[in-house]
């Protein structure tokens, strides 16, 4: 050991190691569940969800992402087209942004058809509009 | 009012016996009654380290069975009159351990002691599950490293659903013990720091134990580092821990063993 190499910074390889276990652990957590909590929001979304809506607790999927500063909570609602115009008619708050993200999907706003008046064939389950809920928070 | 602690940690090796014993000590040392219950059937080493493999007759699977009483198979500390030790089987199937059974001797061991600390076996199966069921409080023994950091991270998972709490809706109280943690090469960037174990972790912080040579020797001869009337580094830090289990609000700090300028020069190179 030389005096130059003495004073030089030597390798640093915990930002490598804290860089990898942040990422892998973003991608575990989402596979095994999370903590809990991920399991409770979902229990009490559908919950809340089911007072309103005849969903079923598998039509609702909720992800969450870790980040630096910010972390994503996602949640996916799917429910039967005709019953979406009630949504539409309770305009979202700002703080979260619905966004109808299935273009070929009837386009429904408050002005737009009563739900009975579509027909039984749009209360075809397969015709879902689905409802993007993205919540962002301070990590 | 008895509480349940387990220690665990989902990777092996990374001192959850060790932490066991010298908590144990330290709280049986405050004055509290302490049983400290080896979960790890089949591979049993709790008595090794509080030096009792000698003294071992019944275990916890005779309690269990009801083959043995639970006051023939505790082993009562010899230097510490209020710290016992209820070992696991060395020979038996971990099978043999039933839900059941284990809620039983819990009960039972919570007329006696103030704290029951449950050592988990390593890994996220049964025995890992069992042994923190009935738990009030947890402790994740963590290395700053990142295999330890994961398994950790699946351990605090199986904390918030497979114990009785957790399904009770209850919080489960967790703490995080980082130990073998070597301040120096954690600043200059060679080893996870602190602050970085947390943030990814993110349970509260209950010690520090610094990496020291005197937890090798304490369990060569089984005696857990708290029990000396000369503390070490890594004793101090538990027994910190240990008064912060109590409630106690202690700034935390990573105690060491080295002094002064002198040491501080030339033993960075050792590090």
């Amino acid at each position: 050991m030389n005096l130059i190499s003495f004073f030089k910074r030597p390798n640093t390889s915990a930002p490598v190691a804290r860089e990898r276990l942040k990422l892998m652990l973003a991608h575990e957590r989402a596979a095994f569940g999370a903590s809990d909590v991920i399991a409770l929001l979902q229990d009490e979304i559908v919950a809340v969800i089911a007072k309103h809506f005849p969903v079923e607790p598998e039509a609702i999927k909720i992800r969450m992402d870790r980040g630096d500063a910010i972390s994503t909570l996602e949640v996916e609602v799917e429910i039967p087209t005709p019953l979406c115009v009630n949504i539409s008619l309770n305009a979202p708050k700002p703080e979260l942004k619905a966004v109808n993200s299935e273009a070929d999907a009837p386009r429904l706003a408050s002005s737009g058809p009563k739900p009975d008046s579509l027909g039984p064939a749009l209360a075809n389950a397969a015709k879902r509009e689905r409802v993007d809920l993205h919540i962002e928070a301070d990590g | 009012m008895a509480k349940v602690l387990v220690v665990t940690s989902g990777k092996g090796g990374v001192g959850k016996t060790t932490s066991t014993a010298a908590l144990g000590v330290a709280l049986a040392k405050g004055g509290k009654n302490v049983v400290l219950v080896d979960f790890d059937v089949g591979l049993r080493n709790l008595d090794l380290v509080m030096g009792a493999e000698r003294r071992v007759v019944y275990d916890l699977i005779n309690v269990v069975q009801g083959d043995a009483k639970l006051a023939q198979a505790l082993i009562r500390d010899k230097r510490i009159q209020t710290l016992s030790l209820l070992p696991a089987s060395q020979t038996r199937d971990k099978d043999a351990l039933t839900d059941e059974g284990v809620a039983r001797v819990i009960a039972e061991l919570k007329e006696k002691f103030d704290w029951i600390i449950c050592d988990s076996p390593a890994g996220i199966e049964r025995g890992a599950t069992l042994a923190m069921r009935h738990a009030d409080v947890a402790i994740v023994v963590t290395n700053p490293e990142v295999s330890s950091v994961r398994d950790s991270d699946r351990i605090i998972g199986l904390l918030d659903s497979k114990t009785e709490k957790a399904e009770r809706g209850e919080h489960m109280d967790k703490h995080l013990l980082l130990t073998r943690y070597d301040a120096a090469r954690a600043e200059r960037g060679e080893m996870l720091k602190v602050e970085d174990v947390l943030e990814i972790l993110s349970i509260p912080l209950l010690g520090i134990i610094p990496e020291s040579e005197e937890v090798l020797r304490a369990s060569n001869v089984g005696a857990p580092v708290t029990l000396s009337d000369t503390p070490s580094a890594p004793a101090r830090a538990y027994l910190d821990a240990a008064r912060r289990l109590n409630g106690e609000a202690l700034e935390m700090t990573v105690p060491s063993d080295r002094k002064g300028l002198f040491g501080k020069l030339f033993g960075r190179r050792a590090a």
